[in-house]
This record gives structure tokens, C-alpha cells and sequence, in this order.
């Protein structure tokens, strides 16, 4: 029947490639996940917009109107939003592809599959909540007055990009640590808590310039999700301002080295996850 | 003859650790006490299946059998010698392991033909079959959640059948159900041992397993000690 073929060890595959190649299965898993996270559930899917939603009016009340940051931020409900479903994206996509591997063990532990396919669809998953958000923020930012290059919408594509492949590599390396310690979805909380700070979303990058030493806002702009955060402003918000706020300098070198980043943090998670991995099933 | 499983000198330790708090941690530092606490699983498993051999793999509880099909599977890694298999290695070690309960009987089957390797097009052409094994066509559309342990069993089981490996690992699968479907089960796995699959079985029932293997291997306490016609090793295994 199957003469031709070679004896292969089980167990041992090829990673995130082997993904690709299950592309029927990661849907399911996705549409799984999906029903699961809104069984019993009225609202459904609305709560994506729900959080969202309260959390920007929250940030607009006190950050917009009491500390006065909308004076000095032109258009602030659009600069607001359009970082908060980055950091949206990026903070459930990262804390589900952590908790993946751990609340799918009764696969784990029983029937071998590239096991990378639960942090995947974790991010394909933040993915689905994050759109709905995008046409949110799209509408607001056309009736700001939205008129957009064609350059500030490859920037927005490529901020999208940096924080997918970032939530997935430190979801990858979070999530294979987790099967041991699972300290680690409590830390993950704790960092996605901080960059929501550490990055420009509720303030103007050019107060952390003014603030921070020189190396230290080097650090700040080496950060990917700050590059993502401001490839985000360009896109979706300077188009739809005056166009005299001024943007961070060398703006698309650090979406690029935010990309570069991101992309050796899959290769880091993978390489984790892949000498973590067949200890999975003993130890969930 | 064509090798389906090569396994060589397989060792497998699980490590028991019961502690592993700051406090528990800092506790035993102090101490000095050991925190792990091993246990050898299997020790030094050499065995290799032909294609289209039928092994019961024998012992009581304890004696490494499910340890040694997780092996196969892929699901556990050794942690010295090697194992190949040759093909798609489906193995069942749970019915239902991937069945969830707030999905339907139709998403559910969907979902664990594609976690057990079949594609789209496979699963579609063969749902009417795994449906019509099951026996549950009035309740497809009903949430997993609702089904009686024996339906839902059924349908695990038939989902299993349908997704045609080359390798088969079954453990204590034959269990399933009220005797007419545990009888349509046994005559399916049959068929499949015809058709000149490769099966290896775990099971208490041992009667059952001596007729439906023709090889009989059994394991004590992660090692192998006979390895031969399955009726005879049942009853060596049974003198004990």
C-alpha cells in the first residue's frame, strides 16, 4: 500500500510549516474557538466591540478631556483608537496563543498534531476581533476627514503585519513555557498591562522624546509595537488631521527594524516551542 | 515484506513532580530533598511490525502498553532509541479526544477528520458513511453535550474508521457502545485488518484481542517478555 514511503519518527514535525499544510484543520480550530468563547452568550461577537468600546471611553474621558491630552493631539478620538486595536490585537492574540496549548491538552495529550496550530489560530482568532474594530475606526476616521496616500496605507498593512508576527513569536516561546509554568499567562497579562503604555497610544510620541534620554527613547522606538502604533497614526489618523503634527522621524526604519525584530522573535519562539514541544503531552 | 513500526531500544521515563511552588521549591532547596521522582515507563523496547500485521500489545495496567502507542503516535517523544512508522499513523488512544461538547455532532465530525488527517474533500465524501456507521443520523445537528456516553462514543468511533491510515493504533477502543455496535466495530476493525492495514491493539478484553491479533506481544513492567502467536501469550500472560 504504501511500500514507496519512508520510515519517519513520529512526532517530529516541521513546525509552523506544517501549518500551511493544514489549513482545513486550523479553520476548524478557529471556528472552534470561536463558538466556544460565545456559547451562552446574547451579545456574541458584539463583545469584541463591546471592550473596545468602553475601554476608548474610558481613555478619551480621562486622557482626552482631564489630563487635556485632546488639546494638544489633533483629532484625538482617532489617534486613540486607532492604537487601541493595535494593542487589542496584539494583547489577545498574544495572552490566547499563551493559554493555547494548555486549554487544548486533552488533544495534546492524546493525538499528535503540529501543536504550533493552537497559537496560530489563537492569532487568526485576535484577527476576527480585530476587523470589526478596523471598520470602526475606518468610519470614524472618514468622517475626520480621512484622505489617505497610498503610502500611509502600505503603512498601515505593514504595522498590521509587525504585531501578527510578533503576538504569534512570543505566543509560540509564552505558550511553550506554559505547559511547565504556568506563571507565565500571569506575565503575559502583566506585559500586555505595560505596553499598553510603553507605546504611544494614549500619548504623543514627541512627550516621550522630550522626556527620556536619548538611549532611552532609542530603546522606547526599538520596541515593534511603538513602530506599529505609529505606522497605525499614519495611516489611519495623520490623514485625517491637518497634516502638521510631526511624525517620528525615520518612520518606516523603524517599522522596518520592528519587523525585523518580530521576525527573529518567531524564529526564537519556534526554536523554544519545538525543543519544549515533546514534553507537552507528559507534562499537561 | 515491507516494516510498518521499527522500534529500537526505546527507554521512556516519566518524571512525577508533585512540587513545584516557590515555597514547595525553597522548601526542598533547603532540605536537600530530591524533587523529582522518576519512573521508568519502558525500558529498552525493541520491537518491529511488518505491514499488514495485527499486534495485540498485552500487560496489565502499569506495563507500558498506552505509553508505548503514544510512542507510535507521536504524542510522547522517547527519550533514547528510535522509532519510525511508515505511512499515516492514525492513533486512537482516546475515542473522542478531540470531540467537544459545545459543537455539533456534524462540526465535531469535520473536526477530528482533520485532526486525524483527512482533507476537506475526504471528510465531505465520507461523512454520509461515518453518519450512517454511528447510528445517529436524528441527532447530527445536536450539540455533543447532549449526546449519551454510548452516542457519542459511536460517532467518535466512526469518524475514527473512516479516516483510512496505513497504521492504526487502537486503545481500549473496543469497548464502544451496546454489543450489536461493539459486534459492527469488531467486524469494521476486521475488514481493516483485511484490507492488509497495520493494527496494534491494547485491550483488557483478552479473549477478544487473542482472535482479532494474530501477534501478541506482552509487556511487564515497561519491558518486553514475550513477543509471539497471540493466543499463546494470553496464556502466558495469564499463568502469570
Amino acid at each position: 500500500m504504501t511500500t514507496g514511503a519512508p520510515l519517519v519518527a513520529p512526532g517530529q514535525g516541521r513546525g509552523l510549516l506544517d501549518v500551511l499544510d493544514r489549513r482545513f484543520l486550523l479553520r476548524l480550530i478557529v471556528r472552534k474557538e470561536l463558538r466556544v468563547r460565545y456559547r451562552g452568550s446574547v451579545l456574541g461577537m458584539a463583545w469584541s466591540y463591546v471592550k473596545p468600546a468602553t475601554q476608548f471611553a474610558v481613555f478619551f474621558v480621562a486622557m482626552g478631556l482631564f489630563l487635556r491630552l485632546g488639546d494638544q493631539i489633533e483629532d484625538y478620538a482617532v489617534y486613540l483608537f486607532s492604537g487601541i486595536v493595535v494593542i487589542n490585537f496584539f494583547g489577545e492574540g498574544f495572552g490566547n496563543a499563551t493559554r493555547s496549548i494548555v486549554w487544548n491538552a486533552p488533544l495534546v495529550r492524546k493525538i499528535y498534531l503540529p501543536r504550533e496550530l493552537f497559537p496560530v489560530a489563537s492569532i487568526y482568532v485576535s484577527a476576527v476581533h480585530f476587523f470589526p474594530q478596523l471598520v470602526v475606526l475606518l468610519v470614524g476616521t472618514v468622517i475626520a476627514g480621512w484622505r489617505p496616500s497610498a503610502a500611509e496605507l502600505a503603512a498601515g498593512v505593514l504595522g498590521l503585519v509587525i504585531i501578527a508576527t510578533l503576538a504569534l513569536g512570543l505566543g509560540l516561546l509564552a505558550g511553550a513555557i506554559n505547559v511547565f509554568y504556568r506563571d507565565a499567562e500571569n506575565f503575559v497579562d502583566l506585559i500586555v498591562m505595560v505596553a499598553t503604555w510603553a507605546s504611544p497610544i494614549l500619548y504623543s510620541w514627541e512627550m516621550v522624546r522630550d522626556t527620556l534620554p536619548g538611549w532611552l527613547f532609542t530603546v522606547y522606538q526599538l520596541n515593534p509595537i511603538t513602530a506599529a502604533v505609529e505606522l497605525f497614526h499614519y495611516c489611519f489618523w495623520f490623514p485625517a488631521t491637518s497634516r502638521t503634527a510631526e511624525m517620528p522621524p525615520n518612520l518606516w526604519m523603524w517599522g522596518f527594524v520592528g519587523l525585523g525584530i518580530s521576525v527573529a522573535v518567531v524564529f526564537l519562539g519556534q526554536s523554544a516551542f519545538r525543543r519544549l514541544e515533546g514534553r507537552f503531552a507528559q507534562e499537561l | 515484506m515491507t516494516t510498518s513500526i521499527e522500534i529500537s531500544h526505546v527507554q521512556k521515563r516519566f518524571t512525577l513532580r508533585h512540587n513545584r511552588s516557590l515555597k514547595e521549591l525553597a522548601v526542598a532547596l533547603v532540605r536537600g530533598k530530591d524533587l523529582s521522582d522518576t519512573f521508568l515507563a519502558l525500558d529498552d523496547v525493541s520491537l518491529t511490525v511488518q505491514e499488514g500485521e495485527t499486534v495485540a500489545l498485552l500487560g496489565f495496567n502499569g506495563s507500558g502498553k498506552s505509553t508505548l502507542l503514544k510512542l507510535i503516535s507521536g504524542v510522547l517523544q522517547p527519550d533514547s532509541g528510535t522509532i519510525g512508522t511508515r505511512g499515516r499513523v492514525a492513533g486512537l488512544i482516546e475515542v473522542g479526544a478531540g470531540f467537544h461538547p459545545d459543537l455539533t455532532g456534524r462540526e465535531n465530525v469535520l473536526l477530528n477528520g482533520a485532526i486525524l488527517g483527512m482533507s476537506e474533500k475526504q471528510v465531505q465524501q465520507r461523512f454520509d458513511d461515518i453518519v450512517a456507521f454511528s447510528e445517529i443520523e436524528k441527532f447530527i445537528d445536536t450539540e455533543v453535550k447532549f449526546y449519551s456516553s454510548g452516542m457519542f462514543l459511536r460517532l467518535a468511533f466512526a469518524v475514527a474508521v473512516h479516516s483510512d491510515p496505513e497504521v492504526f493504533l487502537i486503545d481500549e477502543i473496543l469497548a464502544v457502545g451496546d454489543e450489536p455496535f461493539q459486534r459492527k466495530c469488531l467486524d469494521r476493525v476486521r475488514q481493516l485488518r483485511d484490507e492488509g492495514r497495520t493494527l496494534v491493539i491494547v485491550s483488557h478484553d483478552l479473549d477478544m484481542v487473542a482472535d482479532l491479533c494474530d501477534r501478541g506481544v506482552l509487556l511487564e513492567k515497561g519491558v518486553v517478555i514475550a513477543d509471539g502467536e497471540s493466543h499463546s501469550v494470553v496464556e502466558k500472560m495469564r499463568q502469570g
